[in-house]
């Protein structure tokens, strides 16, 4: 999965986060590893409660009590993020490692105007601009993401829902990070604000050759927007590769139920989603978590838990029907 | 043909402010029937603010039109008293869009079940009515056992969007008003969630009017599509045609943006480019679309279209059909109804 | 009903336990309730066993400061201050009951009369609460006590809550216009459930703790316009409340005098009562709005 560019920008290894409930302690992400490099465009793909989420917001170690980062590493151009202190991980993020929030457009101050918003996060990481600089900035920043210049003086009410995405958008890249999370960017827009608001971010990820993780559950914009895609079942990555090599030739049940669910527009058939529900995470099934609703299960699935193995260059599954299947190394 | 329910210009205008009142039309002159001698999905489609659920509201009898009228059997909804109220309310059933508000945080989720059964005397006794319930239950994949007794927070989005399907299956309606009902929930459950709207059209014979944004799902369950646009149909017809040949502009536009699960093909690619328009701007004479559509000309900026008939039956209001003769929508559903698909 | 009793997986916690349960995670609840239960019980166990004769006019000596035979000490006119407060506490009490049970009962019902049928409803109650909301209450009752003297405690609960529903008819109009509009009310709706049944099955539940905060405000707010009105000599005629006692001190004079025991012991009780009544109707507040329960 390399692409040329020389190292990865950004590393997860075993990366767990547990959450503590009354009922016991739960695996919300249990050992993910993958690696971003620069210039790609990695969806996560997931159900709710798949830990699609949890793994972003560890990322940026904005995870919540009662939940807790309990083991892992995040490297960031081989900086460990989860051994910064609280201070150096704040002048991280934005500037090294952004975030874009699910329902970004309610994530901005509604007493603030836009331009302020913007002009913050230059000010909060002391980037050594004067202000008549920081106005021409914020005109930039806006013009980028295709919004008027005029914008920066309003309010996020006088605002539509894909402008203020773009508002989000525009406030993520604007200190050109090496790293773009965003958790379901698009998740409240209609289809149509939808396709114009993930081609400007595309357009603006490969200005700034910035590495994007994406959270989401619609295949569709999955292989539309990504280059790579990473499959979340019950917190574990069970199935890693380039979107082409992904949608044309599945390799885990789990990913091929889920290309298999979606509706085509080209032709009529009978829908088959997925058979069953998501696990429960305190009282996840023995084997693979994936079993019970598995059309290709067999008897060491209810026993053993597979590993995600590398199955060829570029392509992990973690799955029973490959153990046999693997490349040397 | 028989039509249980039809909707005849209808409109629904909303006004605040008191001394400069603001309007605001959401629905502009719509009119739709559905019969029961051919039970069949009629999709109403439209973005945020295209005035879907305020139709929807109108036609579960929620809310009063501005001007038009709803009959359900010929009588005018808001005429009815009394039993024959009750006999529309029982018969004309909706399916909501959040799985989570439709119950009542303060009871078990078998009482959205129970109550219209007891309410509707559908079952002689208590152990008829949780046989019935159970039955309901398993038609939708749910096991009695693991989803009776719970509270609505106990359980997840699909299993309580389960739950209201079943209620169709339980009462048995004539006419079932889904708004979005798989919005909310995984793109991995929505097929079986669709795959039972199917089959209460096809077991029970039940007419349903499918409200939705998302013109995949609309063209996978649909028989015949209405896209609406700032309250207007912009295009009716059969959803094959509809959806496979867009003739109004923002049919088009709505259709290339879906993101096809297909990474070999272009996002879009017969799409004009990208401008960095306000998809909240609107005309106040001509077609609500033209500040947005990219084969806008001068008429389109003075006059709304009317309705323009094609060949193969459908209604297209733009002028780009300006050849074709004049049509409404009354014409298009009398066509529709003489094809059984 | 027997359907819903079925098949249930999920342990059903009895209603005591839930109780419990409630209080466990609620320490203002708790402190305010057992308040309240300390003074109920001052009352029983008082009606039990003090004597109450010492109540009367010259049954005792005058002007004692507490001590062993007279725990509360004893008044100007010969009267023990225990038994006076023995039997004025649920006499204020039910006043306050009283005021608190009118009160919220017209408020409710306004409130969810307006909120659910609003237009030309809506717009009566408003114009009705909006008037009394801006004329002081305590002066509207010394103008109409001055002119329809009160002639039984009772009679005086009834006064004060019929002019005291206002919060509670505002608030829960907002509550219902907000509630209204939820799916799950359109789904009862569409399952045959009427005006009634949607007000009272659907609603009202989602109100309980809500207007059981309001009572408990309701009944304080009724206590302390009482206490006012007696005070200043408007009460009813040898009522025996809290207020009366106060009352007789402050035309005795025993502030002046030196009397801290006469005047002193039922305003503790009253400051008791107030404390109680406060904690509890916060800590149900915190049980109505769950957004204040992660700041305590």
């Amino acid at each position: 999965m390399t692409t040329g560019n020389g190292a990865p920008v950004l590393q997860v290894k075993n990366l767990t986060v547990e959450y503590e409930t009354p009922r016991g302690k739960l695996r919300a992400a249990d050992n993910v590893s993958f690696e971003l490099w620069p210039g790609q465009r990695f969806g996560l793909v997931g159900e709710s409660g798949s830990g699609k989420t949890t793994t972003a917001l560890a990322l940026m170690r904005l995870t919540q009590l009662p939940g807790r980062i309990v083991d892992g590493e995040v490297l960031l151009e081989g900086v460990d993020l989860l051994g910064l202190s609280e201070n150096r991980m704040r002048e991280m993020r934005l500037a090294q490692i952004s975030y874009v929030p699910q329902g970004a457009m309610n994530s901005l101050n509604p007493v603030m105007k836009i331009g302020n918003q913007i002009a913050n996060g230059f000010k909060d990481h002391n980037t050594n601009i004067g202000r008549s600089d920081i106005s021409d900035r914020i005109v930039e920043v806006l013009q980028s993401v295709g919004l008027d210049p005029a914008v920066s003086g309003m309010y996020p009410h006088e605002l539509s829902g894909g402008m203020k995405q773009r508002v989000a958008i525009a406030i993520a890249v604007s200190l050109g990070p090496k790293v773009i999370i965003a958790d379901e960017p698009t998740s409240a827009l209609d289809v149509v604000v939808q396709r114009e608001v993930m081609l400007t971010l595309r357009r603006l990820q490969e200005e700034i050759d910035a590495a994007v993780l994406i959270v989401g559950h619609d295949m569709g914009l999955m292989a539309q927007f990504a280059s790579h895609i990473g499959v979340m079942y019950a917190g574990r990555l069970v199935e890693i590769g380039q979107v082409i090599d992904m949608f044309d030739d599945p390799l885990h049940p789990y990913t091929r139920a889920l290309i298999a669910s979606l509706p085509s527009t080209s032709r009529r058939h009978r829908l088959s989603g997925i058979p069953g529900l998501p696990p429960a995470l305190l009282e996840l099934p023995a084997g693979c978590s994936f079993n019970p609703r598995c059309e290709s299960v067999m008897d060491i699935c209810r026993s053993t838990d597979p590993d995600l193995d590398q199955i060829r260059e570029g392509r992990f599954a973690s799955c029973h029907l490959y153990t046999g299947a693997e490349v040397g190394a | 043909m028989s039509t249980i329910l039809e909707a005849d210009h209808l409109t629904r205008v909303f006004s605040r402010g008191v001394f400069n009142k603001v309007h605001n039309v959401a629905v502009n002159d719509i009119s739709l029937r559905v019969g029961d001698d051919n039970p069949s999905i009629t999709v109403i489609a439209g973005e945020s603010g295209s005035g879907k659920t305020t139709l929807a509201s109108m036609l579960l009898g929620f809310m009063p039109p501005t001007s038009g009228n709803i009959r359900y059997q010929g009588q005018d909804i808001h005429s009815l008293k009394g039993d024959a109220w009750r006999e529309f309310r029982r018969n004309v059933q909706p399916i909501f869009q959040d799985p989570f508000e439709v119950f009542n945080p303060v009871y078990r989720v078998d009482r959205i079940l129970t109550q219209p059964a007891k309410l509707y005397n559908i079952a002689e006794t208590d152990d008829h009515a949780l046989e019935l319930v159970e039955e309901a239950l398993r038609q939708v994949g749910l096991r009695p056992q693991e989803t009776m007794g719970r509270f609505p927070h106990q359980l997840s989005g699909g299993q309580r969007q389960r739950i209201t399907v079943a209620r169709a299956f339980l009462l048995k309606p004539k006419v079932i008003i889904a708004d979005e009902p798989v919005s909310m929930i995984d793109a991995s459950l929505r097929a079986t969630v669709l795959e039972s709207l199917r089959e209460l059209k096809t077991e029970l014979g039940i007419s349903i009017i499918y409200i939705t944004h998302d013109l995949t799902t609309a063209y996978q369950v649909g028989d015949t599509i209405y896209v609406l646009y700032r309250g207007s149909v912009v295009e009716a017809g059969d959803v094959e045609k509809v959806v496979q040949e867009p003739s109004h502009p923002y049919t088009q536009l709505l259709m290339g943006s879906i993101p096809v699960p297909d990474p070999r093909v272009p996002w879009g690619e017969n799409l004009a480019p990208i401008s960095a328009r306000d998809e909240r701007e609107t005309a106040t004479t001509g077609c609500a679309f033209a500040p947005r559509c990219p084969n806008a000309f001068e008429t389109c900026e003075i006059k709304p279209p009317p309705h323009y008939g094609l060949n193969d039956g459908r209604a297209v209001m733009c002028y780009l059909h300006e050849d074709r003769p004049v049509t409404n929508l009354d014409s298009l559903m009398a066509s529709k109804s003489d094809t059984p698909n | 009903m027997t359907l819903q009793g079925s098949s249930s997986e999920i342990p059903e916690l009895s209603l005591t336990r839930r109780f419990f349960r409630l209080l466990s995670g609620n320490f203002l609840l708790l402190l305010g309730l057992l308040m309240l239960a300390g003074v109920v019980s001052f009352t029983v166990l008082g009606y039990l066993f003090v004597d109450l004769e010492l109540a009367r006019l010259n049954s005792a000596p005058i002007s004692q400061p507490p001590s062993l035979e007279h725990w509360f000490g004893t008044d100007a006119v010969g009267r023990s201050i225990l038994a006076l407060l023995v039997i004025g506490t649920p006499k204020t009490l039910f006043i306050g009951l009283l005021a608190g049970i009118c009160g919220i009962t017209i408020g409710t019902c306004l409130g969810f009369f307006a909120g659910y049928v609003r237009g030309w409803a809506d717009t009566f109650i408003r114009i009705i609460s909006d008037v009394l909301f801006v004329i002081p209450i305590l002066f509207l009752l010394v103008f109409i006590i001055e002119y329809f003297p009160v002639g039984a405690v009772w009679i005086m609960g009834i006064v004060i809550g019929v002019l005291s529903w206002m919060g509670t008819a505002r608030t829960v109009r907002a509550q219902v216009l907000t509630l209204r509009e939820r799916a799950f009310i359109n789904m009862a709706r569409a399952s045959g459930a009427g005006t009634w049944r949607i007000i009272f099955v659907e609603l009202m539940p989602n109100l309980t703790s809500y207007l059981a905060a309001s009572f408990v405000q309701a009944v304080s707010g009724g206590i302390l316009f009482s206490i006012g009105l007696e005070v200043l000599g408007l009460g009813p005629a040898n009522s025996q409340t809290l207020g009366w006692s106060i009352w007789w001190a402050n035309d005795y004079g025993a502030v002046l005098r030196g009397f801290w025991w006469w005047w002193g012991s039922p305003v503790v009780m009253i400051v008791i009562i107030f404390l109680g009544l406060f904690l509890t109707s916060l800590g149900l507040d915190r049980v109505a709005n769950p957004r204040l329960r992660g700041s305590s």
